[in-house]
């Protein structure tokens, strides 16, 4: 395993190392290029992950001080988690649920198909898929997901069934048990899925695709990846000429220390990268590194998010199997018949107990809300996630409050729009009918979970003056510093956005390296 | 002194039914006793503020077939010196709510509909919402709970669900 010099200002610094910096550590390393990647979390392996809910929580969770403002529920239910991701080496790849869906050709276009919406900031992509076509097959193949290449899909479980059989009796066609970054066989040197649930918790069989055990350990492997871990960056340094030229970070004892850099590419998720670029203000960039455009830290969105709970009068067990064990499709389509722009996927989900109580509707009490419960072992559930409008006014920026390094934390606005709120009353009608058309006895259109999905806030643009950075995700005010991140993302689209991070992140990779041995950057 | 022996529980002032023993209370708050019984040592807080906060919880999240130690345990945690201010004052304006509504305080009213309607005068304080917020991992966190509502928690120790029931439904 590599380690470098503090003083070596030729390697790579990556500021995260989830599905987008974890992914470019290692293909640039692949390529020969040194990197040090700077991770704010601890290294946990799938013998250190443990299958109960609260107590993985704590120890994968990020738990840094945030807060947040605006009218969604989570401003109110809660109020210092925005976000439900990960602060561990391999990022919030540890979390996710495996969904790796493409972008639909027209969702890179969304200012163009849709046209001006009011009061969203819409805007196209600079890429489209024809581009990112080559891209997504090496992520799919990377990722070992199922339904591509010559890969099965997994089977179905009961939540699946119960899920399946109602999108039927409604007509849906586009039904199946989902392309999954799990393995339905045995594949790079990673066992096939057990069936074991808790996938939110971290894949104790390694079947998932995570960074944390696939990508980074291959980089490092190499000699060119150095992963510093509990490593958690205050400032991204640069010179009299606006060059990035390191960064300080608080290093695992807590004492300040400062890596060189030739290139800074910043990674940590659609909260702290905008974050960091704004602690990072200096005299000769006041509001903030690479925001010359005044977007940095704006636009953020969070995918149209909900689920749908329903009990039936006999038993379904949702929590057998994996988590998100299947998907419909058919109303991702463009349809402004439906009274909304873009749209929605539906996949099933399911909570353990101690989560369900905790979020099937958070403050709820009483016999309302118990009874509920009380017939956990005989509900089905599933997920909403759909393309919601980024707004000027929905972001991230520098709250009064301090984290544990004293640095200022990120205070996460969003105030809904009404084409997301359209979105998911026209989700929550679909799946409680699917439901009912099985026999469901009960449903409850359950609220967003905070969020998972974090998006937009340094978004891809053509021109300089509409987003943070260019279509490789390099800033557009300095050459030498990237976003590697979701929060790269022009729009959300209606799809799971791991996989585009990932392709977006082997794209990148390319371009670096093709500018560093150019000699441009 | 204990909850029980006292006579304060509402259990015990409607009826004066019998105790089945003695809770154990050991280390961090886990409790083993007969589901029956709702006696528990207490030091800060009095007997009658324990009996209270027991039969609040039960209100706020109500599940018939959940026996009392459970919601013994996940109360156990306000009997300490930081939380008496919180308790001693919460207490108070909730018995306050309750005579407003017409009752002598919250542990006398008999029908749970009743002492609902004085906790939705109250929902609104800190004293409701930490309880309640507590409640939520106090409650459904405890393991031993889980199987009262089917739930099986983690699989990885028996080779996950692929050989146990995944796929199992039979009545679609």
């Amino acid at each position: 395993m590599a380690t470098f010099d503090l003083n070596d200002d030729s390697v790579v610094v990556i500021i995260g190392t989830g599905a987008g910096g974890g992914v470019l550590a290692n293909e640039l390393a692949q390529k020969g290029i040194k990197v040090v990647a700077l991770e704010a979390g601890g290294r946990y392996l799938p013998a250190d992950f443990v299958n109960d809910e609260w107590d993985s929580f704590a120890q994968l969770a990020w738990l840094d001080t945030r807060t947040t403002s605006g009218d969604w529920r989570i401003a109110k239910d809660f109020s210092g988690l925005p976000a439900w991701i990960v602060k561990a080496v391999g990022g919030t790849t540890t979390h996710w649920a495996g969904a790796s869906i493409r972008f639909q050709d027209h969702e890179w276009k969304a200012l163009s198909t849709y046209g001006a919406v009011d009061g969203a900031n819409l805007l196209d992509w600079p890429i489209d898929g024809a581009e990112m076509a080559p891209w997504y097959d090496k992520a799919e193949a990377k990722l070992g997901v199922t339904r591509t290449g010559d890969r099965p899909g997994l089977p179905g479980s009961n939540n699946y069934k119960v899920f399946e059989k109602g999108a039927e009796a409604l007509g849906y066609k586009d039904v199946h048990t989902g392309r999954m970054a799990i393995n339905s066989v045995e594949a790079d040197g990673r066992m096939a899925c057990h069936q074991t649930g808790f996938c939110f918790q971290g894949c104790k069989w390694g079947a998932k695709w995570s960074a944390a055990y696939t990508d980074i350990p291959a980089g490092e492997a190499t000699g060119n990846l150095e992963v510093r871990d509990r490593s958690h960056v205050a400032r991204i340094l640069h010179d009299d000429a606006g060059k990035v030229t390191g960064v300080e970070y608080f290093d695992a004892q807590g004492i300040l220390q400062m890596q060189k850099a030739r290139i800074v590419a910043v990674a940590g998720n659609s909260i702290e990268s905008p974050c960091l670029l704004l602690n990072s203000a200096s005299s000769l960039f006041p509001d903030g590194l690479a925001n010359s455009s005044g977007m940095v830290g704006k636009n953020y969105m969070r995918h149209t998010t909900g689920s749908v709970y329903a009990i039936f009068d006999k038993p379904v067990r949702m929590w057998r199997g994996t988590t998100m064990a299947g998907i419909v499709q058919d109303e991702s389509r463009h349809d402004p018949s439906r009274g909304f722009v873009g749209g929605y996927e539906l996949e099933t989900l399911s909570l353990g107990l101690p989560f369900m109580a905790a979020f099937l509707n958070p403050g709820g009490w009483g016999r309302g809300f118990t009874t509920a419960l009380d017939h956990y072992e005989n509900m089905a559930g599933l997920w909403i996630v759909g393309e919601d409008m980024p707004q000027l006014g929905n972001g991230v920026t520098l709250s009064d409050a301090k984290d544990q390094h004293g640095l200022p934390v990120a205070n996460v606005h969003f105030d809904e729009h009404p084409n997301d709120i359209a979105m998911r009353n026209n989700a929550y009608k679909q799946g409680i009918a699917m439901y009912e058309a099985v026999g469901a006895t009960r449903a409850f259109p359950t609220p967003p979970y905070p969020s998972t999905h974090n998006l937009g806030t340094n978004r891809m643009s053509e021109r300089p003056e509409d987003g943070v950075v260019n279509k490789w995700g390099q800033s557009h005010d300095i050459a030498n510093l990237f976003v590697s991140d979701g929060s790269q993302f022009t729009t959300g689209a209606a799809e799971n956005p791991t996989l585009t991070i990932v392709a977006l992140a082997i794209r990148q990779a390319d371009h670096i390296a093709g500018e560093m041995s150019r000699g441009t950057i | 002194m204990k909850v029980e022996e006292t006579g304060l529980t509402r259990r015990a002032l409607l009826g004066r039914a019998v105790a089945a023993g003695a809770m154990a209370v050991t280390g961090a708050g886990f409790i083993a006793a007969p589901d029956a019984a709702r006696a528990m040592e207490v030091s800060v807080v009095s007997p009658a503020q324990m009996a209270t906060l027991m039969q609040m919880a039960r209100d706020v999240y109500p599940h018939d077939q959940v026996p009392d130690r459970f919601y013994a345990v996940s109360v156990k945690g306000y009997d300490a010196e930081d939380k008496k201010t919180l308790i001693d004052t919460g207490i108070a304006d909730l018995d306050a709510a309750a005579r407003a509504q017409g009752h002598a305080d919250y542990l006398s009213i008999g029908w749970e509909e009743d002492r609902v309607k004085v906790l939705q005068a109250v929902e609104q304080s800190v004293f409701f919402q930490t309880i309640r917020a507590g409640l939520v991992t106090g409650l459904y966190n405890q393991k031993d709970i889980w199987p009262i509502f089917g739930y099986e928690g983690e699989s990885f120790s028996q080779g996950g669900y692929i050989d146990h029931g995944f796929d199992d439904i039979d009545w679609l």
